[in-house]
């Protein structure tokens, strides 16, 4: 399982937030997070979004941008097409407030089980998929740049 | 998209609109149930005085791979305030999938007056209809249900496997993926528990949302539905039918469709589903 003293320290705290929430708790921090959903600005993508950002197996249709950063670090954008696909909007919000801006190590290193420690484990097989499948994506683009600058 | 009466289904009265609803909030012998996927859906806003009924928290054994029994099913309707004479009326997201799901669960114990609230959450939300945060208390009822009936509408391996071996009809409504075996999800998530991709031999794929509008999450008409089923799958209104997915959600929409809409005697859904199927030794599997 996940090693909470692993994660970057924002992702962390939010871990501890979760982990002595009961089934109302949860719902209410996670639909706060959703209510600060922000589409991906036009500068960075406008719709028909492209393929290569959609994050696969999300039934919500979410999307994942890496923006790089002068410090080296990225910012993570993201849109979800399904207008009720609340759980990925809070995701998206999650990681973006979480990893944006941190070390590209630290983000490649995220696991993306951490799903489960801030969902619960009533998270549906679907659910759990889009969203570990979302983090998936975020760490790819950090180990892609870690990769690229270890080549060059 | 017509009324629920022009549709030629076999049961429209299974079915209410958005308008019935609307009408009925405050009907005291209504009680309408919102069954999601995403549990944060209830809370963040739905139809004043609905109730929520979880999948995973209310209509499953929270030990046991099954759903609750009756005396769980008799303490879950008084929780929620129902009566035998209170007509439950279900919607949900996902073109009412969890709704039908819940509605077959409600119909193992013989709560027949249900119905299932056309185009479901998606629609009520498009006509910009009221939703509330207000979580509803209703007093609580007395509710003795008879046990759970296992037989008629519900199916379990053994008697999928003889239903296969007799070469009887069967729907398999996952993605067409995950019907070639192309997806199992086990490559990446071990935990998603499924050893084998493919489908049982014999089994048709009719992905459950193609029974829906997608626009607006309402059900087809008869006519279009018997040309999914009947023209391009050659199934029969009196065919000996299961239908089954990967947990038994989404067969319960193609239940419901069969069964209440295009009139179908002798339709089960297969719960156990490919968790089981794609995990169990012996069986047979075609890919």
């Amino acid at each position: 399982m996940t090693q909470q003293q692993d994660l970057p320290a924002g992702l962390a705290a939010i871990v501890d937030d979760f982990a002595f929430c009961d089934r109302t708790e949860r719902a209410e921090l996670l639909i706060e997070f959703a209510d600060k959903f922000k589409d991906v600005p036009a500068s960075i993508a406008t719709r028909p979004f492209p393929e290569e950002n959609h994050v696969q197996r999300c039934e919500s249709d979410a999307y994942v941008w890496a923006e790089d950063l002068p410090d080296g670090t990225v910012k993570f954008h993201f849109a979800v097409e399904n207008p009720q696909g609340l759980s990925a909007k809070a995701w998206g919000v999650i990681l973006d407030e979480t990893l944006s801006g941190q070390p590209l190590e630290q983000v490649a290193a995220v696991p993306c089980d951490v799903v489960f420690k801030i969902y619960g484990k009533d998270l549906s097989m679907g659910k759990g998929q889009g969203l570990m499948a979302m983090a998936d994506l975020v760490s790819y683009e950090a180990k892609r740049r870690l990769r690229e600058r270890a080549a060059n | 998209m017509t009324s629920i009466a022009e549709r030629g289904y076999a049961n429209p009265g299974v079915l209410v609109d958005t308008d019935w609803v609307a009408a009925h909030l405050k009907d005291a012998n209504v009680r309408v149930v919102e069954s999601n996927e995403d549990q944060l859906l209830y809370p963040s806003g739905h139809i004043p005085g609905a109730v929520q009924v979880d999948w995973a928290a209310d209509l499953n054994d929270q030990v046991r791979r099954d759903y609750l029994d009756k005396a769980g099913f008799d303490r879950l309707m008084s929780k929620i305030g129902v009566t035998k004479d209170t007509s439950v009326v279900f919607y949900g997201d996902k073109n009412n999938w969890w709704a039908t799901y819940a509605y077959w669960i409600f119909q193992l114990f013989g709560h027949t007056n249900a119905r299932v609230m056309d185009g479901g959450r998606l629609k009520w939300e498009k006509e910009g209809r009221e939703l509330t945060r207000d979580v509803p208390s209703y007093p609580a009822t007395s509710y003795s249900a008879p046990e759970r009936d296992d037989k008629t509408i519900r199916a379990f391996k053994d008697q999928v496997l003889a239903h296969q071996a007799a070469k009887k009809a069967m729907v398999d409504v996952r993605s067409p993926q995950e019907y070639s075996g192309e997806r199992t999800h086990m490559a990446e998530y071990p935990q998603e528990g499924v050893l084998r991709g493919g489908h049982i031999p014999g089994a048709k794929s009719v992905p459950w949302a193609r029974a829906a509008n997608p626009e607006d999450g309402t059900f087809k008409s008869a006519d279009e539905l018997r040309a999914i089923y009947e023209t391009e799958q050659g199934l029969k209104p009196t065919d000996d039918v299961i239908a089954y997915c990967r947990i038994g959600e989404r067969s319960s929409h193609t239940w419901f469709v069969l069964t209440n809409l295009l009139g179908y005697k002798n339709v089960r859904n297969y719960d156990g589903s490919w968790t089981e199927w794609g995990n169990s030794v012996g069986v047979p599997v075609e890919k």
